[in-house]
């Protein structure tokens, strides 16, 4: 797991530049690289596709989305992530909200904190957990526990991402102007920062649903079949079903990051793409 | 319809502050804001009360899933078979399966960090300084985005259908005349192991590095090329200095990102790699016999403080970075 950011929008005006030609070294690695991220892509895909020899067809998607199984640990994937946005944007707009107009000089501290999930791995997470559950014990029988873990999962890449989003808008003046004529505390948050910050808010959701889509430790070593438990199931009997799923994941990764791609472009924002992906 | 409040300080394209400062995972100080003149002392008291009251939740929350289950397994890494204060399971993670553990992940990971690092920093570089048409930067930073967060279980599998024994570019080497699984090597082992890390690095890489490599400004090259500078030397005393904390404090954070990896090689090799995350999964599904279940809180501890080292190098050269670029 990492956390990163880079701006994903056209460098300034570089006309002068384009004009010059490419430097050969440049291209050269832009291709090695291009080589690497897609050759897996295409042998998996044509093991997905290869029917029998030398024929091809969807045969093996058809059997996937035939298999109760997947659309079982798929919508339960799927429900985690919406309950993990849901949890995450609850809890933390609010936060960061305050944080920024009453308390900045708590930011370093939940600077902190947003890293702390890094440095305790997914895996050392789940050694940990017993101590939640002798706080909560209804806890240990139902996969909510996975939408709560997710949302620390999430934590460093919301908390930079709304960081971001309230740093470029002028909270204060927003807030007082909103007070100054009547608005309440929720009133202020709901119709006026938020709208502000909806581009950061919907870049965090996206990599949350690349984070929770793809999460296999937690979920797998609390025995949840999520979506990647039943990939790795899949995996272990069918490898040609196994290389559509692979693909299937692929896509939805593409759903993901694609989204923030476009939030950025039609908000207009510097958008951040983020990796938060669980290994 | 949209309720979009007056925003007085709408940012201009490239002038939000975070946008030029790179990867930063703690942002800088915050300059003081000017406090509201004129209130009383009491107001302010009451006020102060409230004003942690908003951050309760927050707190509560990150306690309950996050720093229990921290504190939890240090404490439990500490515990012997009765309850009491014990080193033995620490002390145990010096010796024989166990360190060749810490030993094998450190080695992947260091392995991968450096020589994904290598190849992301070359693409960023091509990508900023080479002169390539403007669409190619908006493209490769989602295309990174998608390869560093296409990971686990998916890429386990994407990889033995390229490299595996019967793998696409497998056969096609085959058919070239270049059996490598007759030369020692397989997707299943190390050098498998890190090719597959590779494709999450080196995007990941060119994510982090991009920003630190925008900062290397066209004219400081083109300064020391007429004072009568070599290329090689602009890089050893210009270009180099400055991207130095950048460049490694990005490497330690790849570091990291592979060192706690769990999904990817637990598909890739079934556990046949001894790697610690590997191991503390086989010991909470109960697979092998632990002398104590303390053994798997104390190797989760030993990677905490690994990663904790890391993450600190990485905030130091990072700060130390931002010193010296935009």
């Amino acid at each position: 797991m990492a956390a990163v950011s880079v701006a994903a929008t056209a460098p300034s005006a570089r006309g002068a530049r384009s004009r010059r030609r490419p430097s050969v070294w440049a291209v050269f690695w832009l291709v090695l690289g291009a080589l690497y991220f897609l050759v897996p892509l295409y042998s998996v895909a044509q093991f997905s596709l290869e029917v029998g020899p030398g024929r091809y067809g969807f045969h093996w998607y058809a059997q996937i989305f035939a298999d109760p199984q997947f659309s079982s640990s798929f919508l339960l994937s799927l429900r985690l992530a919406l309950e993990t946005m849901a949890i995450s944007m609850v809890l933390m707009v609010p936060t960061v909200y305050w944080v920024h107009l009453k308390i900045p000089r708590l930011r370093p501290t939940m600077d902190m904190i947003a890293i702390l999930p890094f440095v305790v791995p997914p895996v050392a997470l789940v050694v940990g957990l017993s101590g939640v559950f002798d706080v909560f014990p209804a806890l240990l029988s139902s996969s909510q526990i996975l939408a709560l873990m997710y949302v620390i999962l999430a934590l460093p890449f919301t908390y930079r991402s709304l960081d971001a989003g309230m740093r470029a808008i002028d909270v204060k003046t927003l807030t007082e102007a909103a007070q100054s004529v009547g608005s309440s505390w929720w009133r202020t948050l709901l119709f006026v920062i938020v709208p502000n910050v909806r581009s950061a808010m919907l870049g965090a959701m996206f990599l949350t649903l690349a984070i929770v889509m793809g999460e296999y430790t937690i979920s797998s070593l609390l025995l949840y079949n999520t979506f990647a438990v039943y990939i790795y199931y899949i995996g272990n009997t069918e490898a040609y079903q196994a290389a559509a799923l692979a693909i299937i994941s692929f896509l939805l990764t593409w759903v993901a990051m694609g989204g923030i791609f476009l939030v950025s472009r039609f908000t207009g924002g510097r958008q951040q793409v983020q990796i938060g992906a669980t290994r | 319809m949209r309720s979009r409040a007056p925003a007085p300080s709408e940012p201009a394209q490239g002038t939000e502050p975070d946008a030029t400062r790179g990867p930063a995972l703690v942002a800088g100080p915050e300059p003081p804001r000017p406090r509201g003149a004129g209130r009383g002392a009491r107001r302010k008291g009451r006020a102060s009360a409230w004003r942690w009251l908003g951050v309760l939740p927050f707190f509560a929350y990150t306690t309950l899933f996050l720093l229990v289950p921290t504190i939890e397994l240090i404490v439990k890494s500490f515990e012997g078979p009765k309850g009491s204060f014990s080193t033995a399971n620490v002390s145990r993670l010096f010796s024989g399966e166990y360190l060749s553990a810490y030993a094998t992940s450190v080695e992947l990971s260091a392995i991968t960090a450096a020589a994904g690092g290598l190849f992301g920093l070359f693409i960023a570089y091509g990508a900023v300084h080479g002169r390539l048409p403007a669409f190619i930067r908006p493209l490769l930073s989602t295309f990174s985005g998608v390869a560093a967060n296409f990971a686990g279980i998916p890429l386990a599998f994407a990889f033995i259908a390229t490299l595996g024994p019967t793998g696409v570019v497998t056969s096609l080497l085959n058919r070239a005349g270049l059996h490598i699984y007759n030369h020692g090597f397989t997707i299943f082992g190390m050098a498998g192991l890190s090719l597959t890390y590779i494709y999450f690095q080196f995007p990941l890489m060119i994510l982090i590095i991009s920003p630190t490599l925008e900062g290397l400004r066209a004219e400081w090259r083109e300064a020391a090329q007429n004072l009568g500078a070599t290329p090689a030397q602009y890089w050893r005393h210009v270009g180099l200095p400055l991207i130095l904390p950048g460049l490694l404090g990005s490497t330690v954070l790849l570091f990291g990102n592979a060192f706690s990896a769990y999904a990817t090689p637990y598909a890739l090799t079934a556990g046949y790699i001894n790697l610690v995350p590997v191991q503390i999964g086989a010991i909470l599904q109960g697979n092998v016999t632990v002398p104590n279940p303390q053994l798997g809180d104390a190797l989760a501890f030993g990677m905490i403080v690994i990663i904790a080292v890391a993450v600190t190098l990485y905030v130091l050269l990072q700060r130390r970075a931002a010193r010296w670029l935009p």
